[in-house]
């Protein structure tokens, strides 16, 4: 069993990155995002300051939902999705494979370049480290609520901003937590509450998010 | 029981016909509700020492926003049936309750609004409560929208009962870390646990608003219902029948 789940997050990276396209667009998407606010807001460096959590934050998890948009439309297109449904293994094992290859994919290179922004934004030693951390428990919280609906949109011809409108409402709790941590890291307060609070809410979202993508899924292929 | 509700119920046929026998009577329970909680609301019950009448939007703002949560805690049972045993007429009262839930919130946001005016100063404060109702639209609103555009039948029931069920997972999550958040809004009106912080004369006619409210969602749902029944079942000889006969 382990060797199957090895290999198969093998082989989900491996694609993801030959056609790099897919995954440096919305890394690229952040990082735009993030530089188009102090253009917008003006270089006063203490609003950008105070402000740059909520930036990061926001710009992370758009990121986040157009990265989750082409989880499942590509595979079925090329009918590799069929192959997972008729497959003897678990479902819901194949697409937790699938889950944390693109986690590893799309969601960790925004958490290597995050430091970076957080320095054009001003950001303190404190912040970044608190921002770092939020990232890393939160965005596969994103990535696994994401999921679902990727799965359940997934047989719409075009769904376009269906998706974001189907799951966002949902982000909010990790945003609010996220957040909550980095104002109290602004004032040199201690975390480890919020992310343990981001923790706990990552550990229900696993517990059913598998689950309920895998049915999801079965519903979704079948509409046309 | 079970081959009663089986034999009144469940059939979308016999669903038709027994929500056609009970619906007048539904209605006419809400009316008298609804004019006894209006009268005895806006003209009996006494000014508020604090808010004058303004307070008096309370008969429609807190009876709307418990319809509305209770709207949504009602799909997502009906979403549950149709995904574990696949009750068409729980899908079809899943579908047709999202509308009503939807504007339901927006009547509770708008009176709060109306209400937030006089007595905070302001049209909109991001206070929690405020915050998780309109989330709570928005998740109508995602729910109105995915069963907008599946085509197929049973995969819009079933997609959308996905949905529902994981609104309803998040919904609690949601409302206690908006709480945590921000909050402004005055304290619970009613409460389960607790010796109500509203004098009797003013209580009665919002329990009486609250109760019509919520026989005026039965009657718009049971009506609802048996139009998409009529849809649903368009190719049928039965609804060939009532078709004719009722025209």
């Amino acid at each position: 069993m382990s060797n199957l789940i090895i290999a198969m997050i093998r082989y989900e990276l491996l694609i993801t990155m030959r056609a790099a396209y897919s995954w440096v667009t919305p890394l690229l998407f952040f990082i735009i995002v993030v530089c188009l606010f102090p253009l917008a807001i003006g270089p006063d460096i203490d609003l950008l300051n105070k402000i740059a959590p909520g930036i990061i934050w926001v710009a992370a998890l758009l990121a986040i939902v157009i990265s989750i948009n082409q989880l499942f439309s590509q595979d079925r297109e090329e009918g590799y999705l069929d192959e997972l449904l008729l497959s003897s293994y678990p479902l819901t094992l194949l697409i937790s494979c699938k889950l944390i290859s693109h986690w590893i994919a799309h969601g960790f290179p925004l958490i290597i370049i995050s430091p970076c922004l957080g320095f054009i934004l001003n950001l303190s030693t404190h912040q970044e480290y608190a921002l770092v951390m939020t990232l890393l428990i939160g965005t596969p919280t994103l990535v696994l609520l994401g999921a679902i609906g990727s799965a359940l949109t997934v047989g719409i011809r075009h769904h376009g901003l269906l998706l974001p409108i189907l799951i966002m409402p949902l982000y909010i709790p990790v945003l609010i937590f996220a957040i909550g941590a980095m104002t109290a890291a602004s004032v040199n307060q201690p975390i480890v509450g919020y992310l343990a609070i981001l923790g706990a809410l990552f550990l229900i979202t696993l517990a059913f998010s598998p689950l309920l993508t895998s049915i999801s899924l079965r519903i979704g292929v079948n509409q046309c | 029981m079970l081959t009663w509700l089986q034999k009144k119920w469940l059939s979308p046929k016999n669903f038709y016909h027994t929500a056609g026998v009970y619906l007048p009577w539904i209605g006419s329970a809400f009316l008298l509700l609804f004019i006894y909680g209006l009268i005895s609301g806006l003209f009996i019950a006494p000014a508020d020492y604090q808010q004058g009448d303004g307070f008096r939007i309370i008969y429609v703002h807190v009876p709307s926003a418990f319809t509305a949560m209770m709207i949504y805690f009602v799909m997502a049972c009906c979403a549950f049936l149709t995904l574990v045993w696949r009750i068409k007429i729980a899908a079809i009262a899943m579908s047709s309750s999202a509308s009503i839930g939807a504007w339901f919130t927006a009547l509770a946001l708008i009176t709060g609004s109306i209400w937030g005016k006089p007595m905070w100063g302001t049209w909109w404060i991001w206070d929690a409560r405020l915050t998780s109702v309109l989330i709570l639209l928005f998740l109508y609103l995602g729910f109105i929208a995915l069963q907008s555009v599946i085509s197929d039948q049973q995969s819009r029931d079933r997609a959308g009962a996905v949905i529902a069920l994981v609104g309803v997972i998040n919904l609690p999550i949601i409302h206690y870390s908006v709480i945590w958040w921000n909050t402004l809004h005055q304290g619970p009106t009613l409460s389960k646990f607790a010796v109500p912080s509203i004098a009797p004369s003013m209580l009665y006619p919002l329990l009486a608003m609250i109760g019509a409210f919520f026989l005026f969602y039965t009657v718009i749902l049971l009506m609802r219902m048996r139009n998409a029944i009529l849809l649903r079942e368009m190719k049928t000889e039965w609804v060939t029948q009532v078709v004719n006969y009722e025209s």
